[in-house]
């Protein structure tokens, strides 16, 4: 591969005695659009949620824009720098109002001042979709509001890569495309995103690759045609029958 | 006539000296009534500062030892759990002993009444002000940390700026009892000679020989401050939850 900006080398992951990763292997470009899917349990949060050290892994190697991961705390900073997430539950801070949420990191973590922070905020509010909601708290916004809330709140970070964790799995179907359409603009600026949702259209319209998981292993990698036309492991073909006649 | 007008008189003399009222000791017509309200009255002031820095102290330090028992470090929960336990089970009136004769024998620093009291008091506190806390932020959901973590705050910041303004919130009630407690508990420390609202009563029973009378208005003393106290930790979480969906 070309430019790397993320490179998993037989990634195994156990909780406890139970395996969530086995020997998982993936590069993903710089820009690249990674679209994750599998059944549940599949180990798709825990994949991800090892880039962002959420989760450490206990074999293999992950190298992310050059730092190869490990517990000292200068790398950690390095990757949280450069990687945003984006949660199924959003993960808003509910005590703060739209604009303190998007401020605190730029604040506290990049040393803006208030004002270069809500300058930046307003701007990636703006990008969102919802600049006028600023004052309001979490609670206030209705649930696709909040999750466009929290990639602002993400992007005010300006992060070379973006994971997403089944962004819409917890949003009426009314507000999933509002999302999904921050999501399509925000791939086609060239952010390097890995995506987990079951949202096929979405995938079909934006993914550069498709990864396939089931039982801790990535099963099938391929462009999103390959993938649909012809799915190679009898597994995905089932998994992609159980969701598309859903 | 003039015998039953003299017996009348002399029944009412009677009843006066040794009924079970004798309220002109605290009448508030009267110059000496006046005069021992106000003696009884001046202990508030005492009773008020000694709890007030005893439960700021107590917070402060309540929190510092929460933060420990809810490392991941084994050691740092051992440390947490001693002090917890030891603290918790000395006896408050025992503490205050140990504190104003034991311990300037053991550490050459002498504590006058007052700072001695706190101390006691301060300390007996904290090890509850721990377990509140501890539940409190334990309360707060893992997804609250993961964001934090993703927008690159520190774990000062995180306490700081997310976690703590959360678990204050949810542990108000149960500090505003933890003051009402300490305004109760800081009665013993009259044993040491604090001139508190206990003391001054105690002091006027020596004089007054009307222990029923004096004690009642004690226990309105009491009784006033605690009202005043729980009625403002309720205004307080009115105000905080108004801020919250205003
Ligand atoms: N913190 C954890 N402790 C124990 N088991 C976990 C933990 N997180 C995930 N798992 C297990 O790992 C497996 C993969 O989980 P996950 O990555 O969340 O799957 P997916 O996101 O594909 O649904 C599941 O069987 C799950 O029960
Ligand atoms: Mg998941």
């Amino acid at each position: 591969m070309a430019d790397p900006i993320i490179q998993m080398q037989n990634v195994s992951k156990f909780f406890g005695d139970f395996q969530a990763l086995r020997d998982v292997s993936l590069d993903v470009a710089n820009g690249e659009r990674v679209v994750i899917c599998g059944p549940s349990g599949s180990g798709k949060s825990t994949l991800i949620r090892c880039i962002n050290r959420l989760e450490a892994h206990e074999a293999g190697q992950i190298t992310v824009g050059g730092t190869t991961l490990t517990d000292a705390p200068v790398d950690l900073e390095k990757i949280r720098g450069q990687v945003g997430m984006v949660f199924q539950q959003f993960n808003l801070f509910p005590h703060l109002t739209v604009l303190e949420n998007l401020c605190l990191g730029p604040r506290r973590a990049l040393g803006l001042t208030d004002a270069q922070a809500r300058d930046r905020a307003l701007m990636y509010l703006t990008r969102v979709q919802i600049p006028d909601q600023a004052d309001k708290f979490p609670r206030q916004l209705s649930g696709g509001q909040q999750q466009r809330v929290a990639i602002a709140r993400s992007l005010c970070m300006e992060p070379r890569i973006m994971l997403f964790d089944e962004p819409t799995s917890a949003l009426d179907p009314e507000m999933i495309a509002e999302v999904l359409d921050v999501m399509t603009e925000l791939a086609a600026s060239g952010m390097t995103m890995i995506v987990v949702t079951h949202e096929m259209g979405f995938a079909r319209r934006v993914a550069d690759r498709i990864v396939f998981m089931d039982k801790g292993e990535i099963v099938e990698i391929g462009t999103p045609e390959a993938v649909f036309t012809a799915p190679k492991s009898p597994r995905f073909k089932t998994f992609l029958n159980q969701i598309l006649n859903h | 006539m003039f015998r039953i007008l003299t017996l009348l008189s002399f029944t009412l003399l009677l009843s006066g000296c040794s009924g079970n009222w004798g309220w002109y000791v605290v009448d508030p017509t009267t110059p000496t009534g006046m005069t021992n309200l106000k003696f009884m009255a001046s202990g508030a002031y005492n009773t008020i500062l000694m709890s007030v820095t005893a439960i700021s102290i107590s917070v402060v330090v309540g929190l510092l030892v929460a933060l420990p028992g809810l490392s991941t470090k084994r050691g740092w929960r051992m440390f947490n759990r001693t002090y917890v336990e030891i603290v918790r089970a000395v006896p408050i009136l025992v503490l205050i002993l140990w504190v104003y004769y034991g311990l300037p024998t053991l550490s050459g620093i002498t504590l006058n009444v007052f700072w001695a009291g706190v101390l006691a008091l301060a300390l007996s506190d904290s090890a509850f002000q721990a377990e509140i806390f501890r539940a409190g932020i334990q309360s707060i959901a893992r997804g609250q940390y993961e964001a934090a973590q993703t927008i690159s705050l520190n774990y000062r910041d995180t306490m700081r700026y997310v976690i703590l303004p959360q678990a204050i919130r949810r542990i108000l009630p149960a500090l505003g009892n933890q003051l009402v407690y300490m305004l109760k508990m800081s009665s013993l420390v009259s044993v040491i000679g604090m001139q508190e609202l206990t003391r001054k009563a105690n002091e006027l029973v020596v004089v007054e020989y009307r222990p029923l009378e004096i004690y009642t208005i004690l226990v309105l003393e009491y009784l006033v401050l605690i009202l005043i106290v729980s009625t403002g930790v309720r205004w307080l979480e009115r105000r905080l939850k108004a801020s919250d969906t205003a």
